[in-house]
């Protein structure tokens, strides 16, 4: 076994056990701490394939703003942080059902169906691109033959995701009553 | 040998499946929206790894655009839960069935 292989697994391990963790934990804070450890795995994983900046964003975004706004929403409402009879809802037998019977289905495509010849011998990756990558993405994400237009929609989307729950979450005014 | 493309898409099928689990089995929606998110990394760990084996940074572009709409998903869905606790007392998801017929 070679230490990239090891590495692979040793990190892969953590971002698995620690999502087991997040579905198996009753409390709710326990369960939105092994989350930002399972990120932290997929971070990890990223830099393993040489996306450090995507990397980077995983953690500042990801585990920096995702999950403590995750971790705000648990602690107001917090009536539910409290140790409850059953942990599941009233159809996890037929979802284990259904989540299992997928899983089966995505191994058999992947093992049977999907497997092109391309990534067999995978093209050797131009270090040039690969030392370049910042500068890369930054040129994609504001040229006007790349990736501009869905940028600028991409940040009008979450300027009206961020106003719309702003307006969802405002105390109403009968509540205050 | 080092690790291949087929380990990535292992570690991402396994994460995919341990998310949805958690969608389909928990109770607390909070837990639903965290599976949510695992299930959306896997999808991005799985970009990525493809963009690396075919030395193609589109696929990493991808990544940063779902980044986003997740943030956005989070933000309304953390905003809707807070709203339903407020009126129901209660984010167990067992509960919350006004829209059922």
């Amino acid at each position: 076994m070679t230490g990239e292989q090891f590495v692979f697994l040793a990190v892969s391990g953590l971002t698995i056990v620690a999502g087991i963790l997040v579905v198996t934990l009753r409390n709710l804070f326990h369960a939105a701490l092994a989350m930002m450890l399972s990120f932290l795995g997929v971070a990890g994983i990223y830099i393993m394939l040489g996306a450090g900046f995507l990397a980077a964003a995983q953690l500042l975004i990801y585990i920096g703003a995702i999950s403590i706004l995750i971790i705000f929403a648990i602690m107001l409402t917090r009536r539910m942080m409290q140790a409850q009879d059953t942990p599941f809802n009233s159809q996890a037998g037929a979802g284990l059902v259904t989540a299992v019977l997928s899983f089966i289905l995505l191994v058999f495509v992947i093992t049977r169906l999907w497997r092109n010849e391309i990534f067999d011998s995978p093209p050797e990756v131009p270090t040039a691109i690969m030392n370049q990558i910042v500068v890369q993405l930054g040129s994609d994400f504001v040229s006007p033959g790349a990736y501009v237009i869905p940028f600028i929609v991409a940040s009008m989307l979450l300027l009206a995701a961020l106003i719309g729950a702003v307006y969802v979450a405002w105390p109403q005014v009968e509540d205050e009553a | 040998m080092t690790a291949t493309i087929d380990w990535y898409v292992a570690l991402s099928a396994i994460l995919f499946t341990i998310g949805a689990l958690g969608v389909l089995l928990r109770r607390s929606a909070i837990i639903v929206f965290m599976c949510i998110e695992l299930m959306l990394n896997s999808a991005n760990l799985l970009f990525v790894a493809f963009a690396r084996s075919l030395g193609d940074l589109h696929g990493q572009v991808l990544v940063f655009f779902v980044i986003v709409v997740a943030a956005a998903e989070v933000a309304v869905g953390l905003a809707l839960i807070v709203t339903i606790f407020r009126t129901k007392r209660s984010i167990n998801i067992d509960e919350i069935n006004l829209l059922k017929g």
